[in-house]
Order: structure tokens, then sequence, then C-alpha cells
């Protein structure tokens, strides 16, 4: 029933081959990587683009394409394929992967212009794309495994770009670490899945559970570990803690990777593994628990950061948290969380643009009380990020708010008491989010000149303000497109088979339009703190004060998450390091040592029969033939 | 007479050479003695040939000899080469190969 695309393989072929040009080739090629780079992204996209539309071509039920490239792992009846499939869900994430991507590269070029590695940064930045196009074009767990760990290296190697600085390389190592405790996660998840199945593969998957495979509790099992993972990647509660470090990447990176397309990669392993999740219902119910810890998390955090990249951090978290959330609300959700993955990759991803727009104005300064009164300074930054805010705290009609309200309103329909809370901590979130967007607009763009003296701001290149201003315009219109006449749903629907046709009709806990008078209402009050703490004629101290309340100081220290981590893990770990070192220096050691001195002393006690005496020795030779016939003797009696 | 005596007379050399080893100093008599001892164990074969009517301890009474001729050529050198460096004779000065 489904078609084969013999174009699927260039859509990772070419960034990865641009990717191995760039790092293996001469410095001759400094001077044209950058073009290199954004021409094979762009590339990539033009190809994504054509089977987009190839695939609108096609009726609803036959748009998923296969190309099977080779047979990867044969071992008995156990068989593996190297097999891109490319279906509604894929082609979501190509072409957010490929077209944000295009237009970060593009940005790149002047952002990174000054940087004498801006080869090895493209490079790195396509192995990225590839490695992130592989791991939605994958078929099977395993394929999603590669590209699952491809797109972890990238993302290690860009946090670390600028790893002469010490900090810069322990934060991309944070994240490698508590990036590993996920993949543990999905190589479980793949275990279970063979072992249960006997295939890997999602289709493969999807039989053995629809065929009653498996036991609930393996199910349960199997969802967990897929959550593990996506928590990982996701930086999700309890591995949440690595995003905010991961911003020592240049941003660019933070707006490709950690906020638009790598850290959405657990929505898509969950939403891809829905069928999974839909009967798994303790795994579910997790999923759903994560999303909403996760989503307050990163909004609280996000109120109390300075560092206008470490507040969109919080920020990504906490959308994250939400379209978590809306996948473990079931059938209906993940079409939502698709929905609010997107229009999160245009928005977000322009904000950190902008971010790092203002950053190149302002001599890499990323604090926010050295800011001020920028708009003036930087109008089309000013602008594109403006309605990035906008849509991210949910104004109609920008994306944000189509979106997020549908994730609103299905968690108030979630039934009973878990709807009133999940409602309650979705309308909360908005309000947060509201506020910590304000305080990020209001700090950085309106009050006063707080600037360093050496600042000297001003708008930056048409290559950074470009797409910038293209993003924005996604930001804008992505939500109503998306929306209109429930498009997006209806063109998702053949993967979930979900049925979204009785959605309007169905009972709901309030009717839609006060769900987002209610969102409307929370986004308000958010906001007009926002503005009567950080608006106009309020003074903001150039340093953070220090007399605030116990809950600042917790929120600051990102909810205490590191000190957790260290005190449950790290110093334990440290411990048992320190107790494996001695062990190693006293038991092991220590028996190579005693061995070579045990020898020594008996050797030193033997030499003494070594008198160079030539009578002496004869002496003993006669005493052993003696004693050898002695002993013949007495032994033949 | 009984083919015993030789026997007798055998382990008689064979001891004096014994002795001789251990208890003289001078390398040269120390290697007479050896060549005693090595011809006392050249009787005891052709006697044991004698009694067993074989010729196989004659044969080996003869390869003896080779090889104890061999050694008289190896040895003989030595003693004379360390006599050479050392102006001595005595086994006892020449202990170096110890600790």
């Amino acid at each position: 029933m489904n078609g084969t695309s013999q174009m699927l393989v260039y859509l990772i072929a070419i960034p990865l081959f641009s990717a191995t040009v760039l790092l293996l080739g001469s410095r001759a090629l400094d001077k044209v990587g950058h073009i290199i780079g954004t021409l094979a992204s762009t590339a990539a996209f033009v190809v994504g683009l054509l089977e987009f539309f190839a695939m609108l071509g096609r009726a609803p039920e036959n748009r998923a394409v296969t190309q099977p490239l080779f047979t990867w792992i044969e071992v008995g009846n156990f068989n593996v394929g190297a097999t891109l499939l490319l279906d509604q869900l894929s082609i979501c994430f190509v072409l957010l992967i490929t077209g944000v991507g295009t237009l970060i590269h593009i940005y790149s070029i002047a952002y990174m212009s000054h940087d004498k590695d801006r080869r090895r940064f493209f490079a790195f930045l396509n192995l990225f794309i590839a490695a992130m196009l592989l791991l939605v074009l994958g078929d099977s767990y395993l394929s999603l495994y590669v590209g699952w760990e491809g797109v972890g290296l990238a993302s290690y190697l860009l946090i670390g770009f600028w790893n002469q600085k010490p900090a810069y390389a322990t934060a991309a190592k944070k994240a490698f670490v508590a990036n590993r405790v996920g993949d543990v996660g999905l190589s479980l998840a793949v275990m279970i899945a063979f072992v249960q199945f006997g295939s890997v593969s999602f289709s493969g998957v999807a039989e053995g559970v629809e065929a009653g495979k498996a036991s609930s509790l393996a199910l349960n099992c199997l969802g967990a570990a897929l959550l593990l993972a996506a928590v990982g990647k996701s930086a999700q509660f309890p591995l949440q803690a690595w995003l905010g470090d991961a911003m020592a990447g240049p941003t660019p990176v933070s707006a490709l990777i950690h906020a638009a397309t790598m850290v959405t990669a657990g929505v898509y392993l969950i939403s891809r593994s829905h069928f999974v999740f839909d009967v798994a219902s303790v795994a579910q119910l997790l999923v759903v628990i994560v999303g909403a810890i996760t989503l307050l998390f990163g909004a609280i955090i996000g109120m109390a950061k300075d560092d206008i990249k470490k507040a969109l951090a919080a920020s990504t978290m906490s959308q994250i948290g939400y379209m978590i959330l809306a996948t473990g609300l079931g059938p209906v959700g993940y079409a939502f969380a698709m929905m609010h993955l997107l229009t999160h990759g245009f928005f977000k991803a322009g904000m950190f643009l902008g971010a790092g727009s203002v950053m190149h104005g302002m001599n890499d300064e990323v604090d926010m009380r050295k800011y001020g009164a920028l708009r003036k300074y930087m109008p089309v930054t000013f602008i594109t990020f403006g309605l990035g805010y906008l849509a991210i705290i949910g104004v109609p009609p920008f994306a944000g708010f189509y979106s997020k309200d549908k994730i609103i309103e299905i968690a108030l329909d979630a039934g009973g008491a878990k709807g009133i809370i999940l409602g309650s901590i979705t309308l909360l979130g908005a309000a947060i989010t509201a506020f910590y967007m304000s305080r990020v607009m209001l700090m950085t763009f309106f009050g006063s000149k707080r600037w360093e003296a050496d600042a000297h701001p001003h708008e930056s290149p048409a290559l950074m303000t470009i797409p910038m201003v293209i993003l924005a315009i996604g930001s804008i219109s992505a939500g109503f497109i998306f929306n209109l006449g429930d498009r997006f749903i209806n063109f998702l629907n053949p993967v979930f088979h979900s049925d979204h046709s009785g959605h309007g009709e169905k009972e709901h806990l309030l009717p839609p339009i006060v769900v987002s008078a209610l969102a409307l209402t929370a986004v308000a009050i958010g906001v007009s703190i926002a503005i009567a703490k950080y608006g106009r004629g309020k003074s903001i101290p150039a340093v953070a004060p220090a007399d605030v309340s116990v809950w600042t100081k917790v929120a600051r220290r990102d909810l205490l998450q590191d000190d957790l981590n260290e005190a449950l893990f790290m110093r334990p770990g440290q411990e048992l390091t320190k107790a494996l070192a001695i062990v190693d220096e006293k038991v092991i050691d220590g028996a190579v040592r005693g061995v070579g001195s045990l020898t020594l002393d008996v050797a030193s006690g033997v030499r003494r029969t070594q008198t160079g005496f030539v009578r002496s020795y004869a002496l003993w030779v006669i005493v052993g033939a003696v004693g050898i016939l002695a002993t013949i003797a007495v032994m033949s009696l | 007479m009984s083919l015993d005596n030789y026997l007798y007379l055998s382990a008689l050399l064979f001891t004096i050479g014994a002795a001789g080893v251990l208890i003289r100093r001078n390398a040269i008599v120390v290697f007479m003695c050896i060549e005693l001892m090595l011809n006392a164990s050249n009787l005891a074969f052709v006697t044991f040939a004698r009694m067993n009517g074989s010729i196989d301890g004659q044969l080996f009474a003869f390869f003896t000899m080779v090889v104890a001729a061999c050694e008289v050529v190896v040895g003989l050198a030595i003693i004379v080469t360390i006599y050479r460096s050392r102006r001595s004779a005595s086994v006892d000065d020449a202990r170096l190969l110890k600790l």
C-alpha cells in the first residue's frame, strides 16, 4: 500500500556529504565552507518540499512512502533493514528541520563571520541536520537510535564549540551525560521491543501491540523506557538540568538544536510510539505527569533568569512540557502536540535569533539587566522578537494562541479531577509564560539604558535579520493556517488513526470559547504583573538584588536541580570513584607489588647459596646425585 | 677372579675422584680427578658389558672417551686462560659469579 520514493536518501546524504567535505577538507575551504554548508541545507529543504508536494498529490491514506536502502542486520529470522519512511508525521519534522535549519544556516553566516572556525561550525550544523533527518526518517527504533545518538553528538560538539572556555566544555559534557541517561531508556526500549515482538520496526511493533503479543506490564515498561529517552533528549523533569547550560553554545545552535528541533525529538518519539502509549495507561499517565511538572518547572525558572538565553531555554523546557503533556492525553493530543511543536519551532527559533542579534549588537552581553531601551536601536530585532513574544504568550491571532489554546482545551477535557488539575496547571503555565516573556521584553527593549560603557548597539546585518523576519512571519501565520478547518489535524490523522471528526461535538468540560477567554485572562494577568514590576518608571538594578525571598533564590538556582543531581548522583559518584581508587591502590596494586616484593625477599634469601665456589657447587651436584640414587634405592626396596 | 672386584675398584676410583674434586683447590688436580671419575665409570661400563655378554657397555665407554677428550681440550683451555689473567690456578680464586 505504501509507495516508494528514491529521493528520501538525498535528504540525509546531502548534508552528511557536505559535513564530511567540510570536516576533512583543507583550509582552502575556509572561504566557501559556510556557503557549501548553507547550500547543502537548502538542497535538503528543496528535496523536502518536493516530497511534501508529491505527498499532497496522493490520497491521504497512501501518503506514506518508504525507501529501502539495504539490509542492515540479518540474524536468523530477525531482519532489520535500513529503510527510510516518510509519512505525514515525518514530513512535518523534515520541513521544520530543513526549513528552520536553512534559515539558521543563513543567519550563522553573519553571526559567525568573525569566528576563525566557521567552517567547522557549518560542518557540525550539517552533521546535525543529517542526523536529525535520519532520526525522523528511520522506519525502525534502531534507525531512530542511530539518528538519536547522532544529534546527541552534534549537540555536544556545538555546545562545546567554544571549548577553549572550560565552563563551555563542562556544559557540553553535562548535556552529553544527561542525554546518555535518557539513551539508556531508548536502548532498553529497543531491547524490550525485540524481546516482545521480535521486531524493532515501527510497523512491526505496532502490529505486535495490536495482536496482543505483549503483556500490559511489558507495554508499560516499554512506554516508560521510551519516556525516559524522551525526558533525556527533550530536557524534561527530572533530566532537565542540561538545557540551561547548553546555552553555552553559539546562539544559532541554541535556536536550531536547543529550541526548534533536537529537544523536540522526545515529542516525536512519543508521538511515533502512539500505538504503545495508547494501550499502556500507566506509562501514558507518567507522560502527562512529566509534562505537567516540567511545564511549571521551566516557567518558574524562566521567571528568575537574568541571562536572556537561559530565560529562553527555561521557556523552551516549559513549552516542550506542554507538548509532552499533550502527547500523554491520548489520540487527541498527538496532533496538537505536533502543532505546538511546529509553531514553537517558528517563534522560539525566531526569538533565539533575536536574542543572538541583541548579543551581536551588545558585545555578547547576555545579562538582561545590562540591556534596556533597545527598541530604538534595533527596530527589526525588536519587531521580530516582539512577534515571537506575542506568539508564545498566546495572543490571538498569533501562532501560539492556536496551538497552546488547544492543549489547554484537551487538558481540561481529560476528565474528572485529572482534567481540572491539568487544566489549572496549563492555565497557570500560560500566565507564568506571559509574565516571564513580558519581563524579557521589558528588560531588553524598554525602560532605561543600562548598558556597559563600551556598548554600541546597532541593528544586525541583513543576513541575520532576513531569517528573523521569515520566522516572525511564521510566528504570525502558522497557527492560523494550521488551524484553518482543522487542516493540520486531518493531515496527520492517517498516522495517529484518531478520529477527530467528532471532536467538535464531543462533550467539553468548558466550551472552547470559555477556555480561550480563561487562557487570555491568565495571559493578561501575567503581562500586567510584569508591567507593574518591570514597566515604565521602574528601576531595574544592574545587579540582581540579593535580599529576595527564598523562593526567588531557589528559582535562580534552577529550582535546585543541579544541587539535587550533585547531592544524589555526583557526590556519591565521586565518593564511589574515590573508594574505587583506594581499592585499586591498596588491593589491586598491592597484590601486584606484593608478588614483586615476595619474589625479591625469597630471592635475597636463596641467593646466599650462590657462593661462587665451584667446589661447593660440585658438592651440591654430588649430594643431589646421591639423593636421587638413594631415593631410587629406597623405592625399589 | 670375580668380576665384582672390577666394580669395587671402579667405585673406589670414583670416590677418590669425587673427593679430589671437592677437596683440592688446584684446577689442574680437580680436572685430573674428574678424568679419574670418568675412567672409573668407563671401567664399570666395560665390566657390565662383560657380565651381560653384550657390547653396549663397551660402546658407551668409547663415547665417554670421546667426550672426555673434547672436555679436556675445552677445560684445559679455560684453565690456561684463567691462569694467564689471574696468575692462579686455584678454583677458589675464580669466584666472581656470585652476588
